[in-house]
């Protein structure tokens, strides 16, 4: 019989780490993404990976976050929990043209429903370019979502990763 | 340039195999070695590790960057061109001026690799696969076996599952769940569209999916925001090859563990080792090579950054070779 998967969660997590022999450990900007999302106020957008213009944010899913829209597509992984993806097609833009990364409205657009995904640990949902959307979580999780540095990516490096 | 010459000769010892060149290099194989002669040397390769690392190359189309087959012969991707090298990326070879490298048409030198492949892997052996799943390639030639090296690397547009894009995997197709993740949930996302938004209202399992990959260290590309791309791969005993960065790429570890030697990508001079957990995540930076142990499959997501232009701009000194600064 083979050894049980091992995937981590918010409440049982094991954290590994770099040993240096001659670098800089921060060279690897090592985290891990149920540390952070522990310590995460709920849909605060957290960078956990940075490659120039890109970004891959650590989210704690917590009860309703605020609705989003974004001008390209994202993707959303969910590494523990369970949560709810709403979508509305707006009836107006609701990002300036050529804007990246994920754009915080005010509240839900006027427009049309475009449906809806219940995703839980291993899932990836859509975030479709043009749409808004809406992240719903009973309790708390973890996503990981794919995008673009935008005005909601919270980048404090010195805080989540090893030094 | 060189060009590349495909002769098909019989080795001099009557195992069956072919022997191939390409410029000034030479390729014989016997029952246990792979024998790589060049000008100015002889370099031997046990003929499992050779095959395994051939069968990344082949199928990455030399990756992002240098494949090291071990720590003096490998290939170095220049996107058009490839660069075929013993003991240009290892300090005493270099130091002493005996390396040698040759530049080659990256098509020409796959098509050589791809044949070598193809008569050098016998019956019952899987380069992909992990050594507890697959025969063993010593021994005189026996057979072939071309359905394990013709797979195809799977690269979605957008995301796998949407109309035109990557199909899902299931065992309907012959994709059945790997012998070690029998435990990974086969749960499907519940999908509500509403009509006219099929195409955008989507989601799928991705451990699912990768749980039913039969390769092992063979990323396929599950998700892209423009050049950003989720591989997803599983990983099982040792990366065959070490692989030198042209770009920075980041790990994400999704289950279980892989602890990676980091080495610099032009000495080989010992520099990290780093050990990943699931929710782990590192940034391999921009000039090392690194190599991975996986005790148990895992999975791993390699994000990469596609953009054509980083490997001048990493070169150039342009962009620093790690990704963030703190």
């Amino acid at each position: 019989m083979s050894t049980p998967t091992y995937f981590g969660s918010l409440n049982d997590f094991k954290k590994g780490g770099v040993t240096v022999i001659n670098d800089d450990p921060k060279h690897y900007v090592f985290s891990n993404v149920f540390e952070v999302a522990s310590k995460s106020k709920p849909y605060e957008k957290v960078a956990v990976g940075k490659n120039l213009n890109y970004v891959i944010e650590a989210v704690r899913a917590e009860g309703n976050s605020p609705w989003y829209a974004c001008e390209h597509d994202e993707a959303a992984l969910v590494m523990d929990g369970e949560v709810e993806v709403h979508y509305v097609k707006p009836d107006r833009p609701q990002t300036p043209a050529g804007k990246e990364g994920t754009v915080k409205l005010a509240g839900e657009p006027a427009g049309q429903k475009m449906g809806w995904v219940k995703v839980r640990r291993g899932h990836m949902a859509l975030l479709p370019k043009g749409a808004a959307y809406q992240f719903r979580s009973a309790a708390p999780g973890v996503m990981l979502v794919q995008t673009i540095l935008g005005d909601c990516t919270v980048e404090k490096w010195g805080e989540i990763c090893q030094k | 340039m060189s060009t590349v010459q495909t002769k098909i000769e019989t080795a001099s010892r009557s195992l069956g195999y072919r022997k191939f060149s390409a410029g000034q290099f030479t390729f014989e194989r016997d029952e246990y070695f792979a024998h790589i002669l060049y000008p100015g040397g002889r370099h031997l390769i046990p003929i499992d590790a050779y095959l395994r690392s051939l069968m990344r190359d082949v199928a990455w189309g030399f990756f992002y960057g240098t494949v090291n087959f071990d720590t003096l012969f490998g290939t170095i991707n220049r996107y058009g061109t490839v660069d075929m090298f013993v003991g240009l990326l290892n300090e005493a070879y270099y130091s002493a001026n005996r390396h040698y490298v040759e530049t080659f048409n990256s098509r020409q030198l796959r098509k050589v690799f791809m044949e070598m492949l193809e008569d050098w892997t016998n019956q019952g052996f899987d380069p992909f696969a992990a050594p507890d799943e697959t025969g063993v390639p010593f021994g005189p030639k026996q057979g072939s076996n071309s359905k394990a090296i013709h797979r195809e690397r799977m690269v979605a547009k957008r995301m796998v599952g949407l109309p035109g894009d990557l199909p899902y995997r299931s065992d309907a197709t012959g994709e059945t769940v790997n012998r070690q993740f029998t435990d990974v949930p086969q749960d499907k996302p519940e999908v509500y569209a509403e009509p006219g938004f099929e195409n955008e209202v989507h989601a799928f399992n991705m451990f699912a999916y990768v749980s039913r990959s039969d390769v092992t260290w063979n990323p396929s590309v599950v998700s892209c925001v423009r050049d950003s791309q989720f591989c997803c791969t599983t990983e099982e005993h040792i990366l065959p090859i070490t692989h030198g960065n042209d770009r920075v790429e980041w790990f994400i570890q999704a289950t279980d563990e892989i602890i990676w030697d980091i080495d610099d990508g032009k000495t080989g001079r010992p520099r990290a080792k780093v050990i990943m957990k699931a929710g782990d995540v590192a940034a391999m930076p921009a000039d090392v090579r690194h190599r991975g142990y996986s005790p148990k499959r895992s999975m791993l997501i390699v994000w990469e950054n596609n953009d054509g232009t980083l490997p001048q701009r990493y070169a150039a000194g342009e962009l620093k070779p790690y990704p963030v600064e703190f």
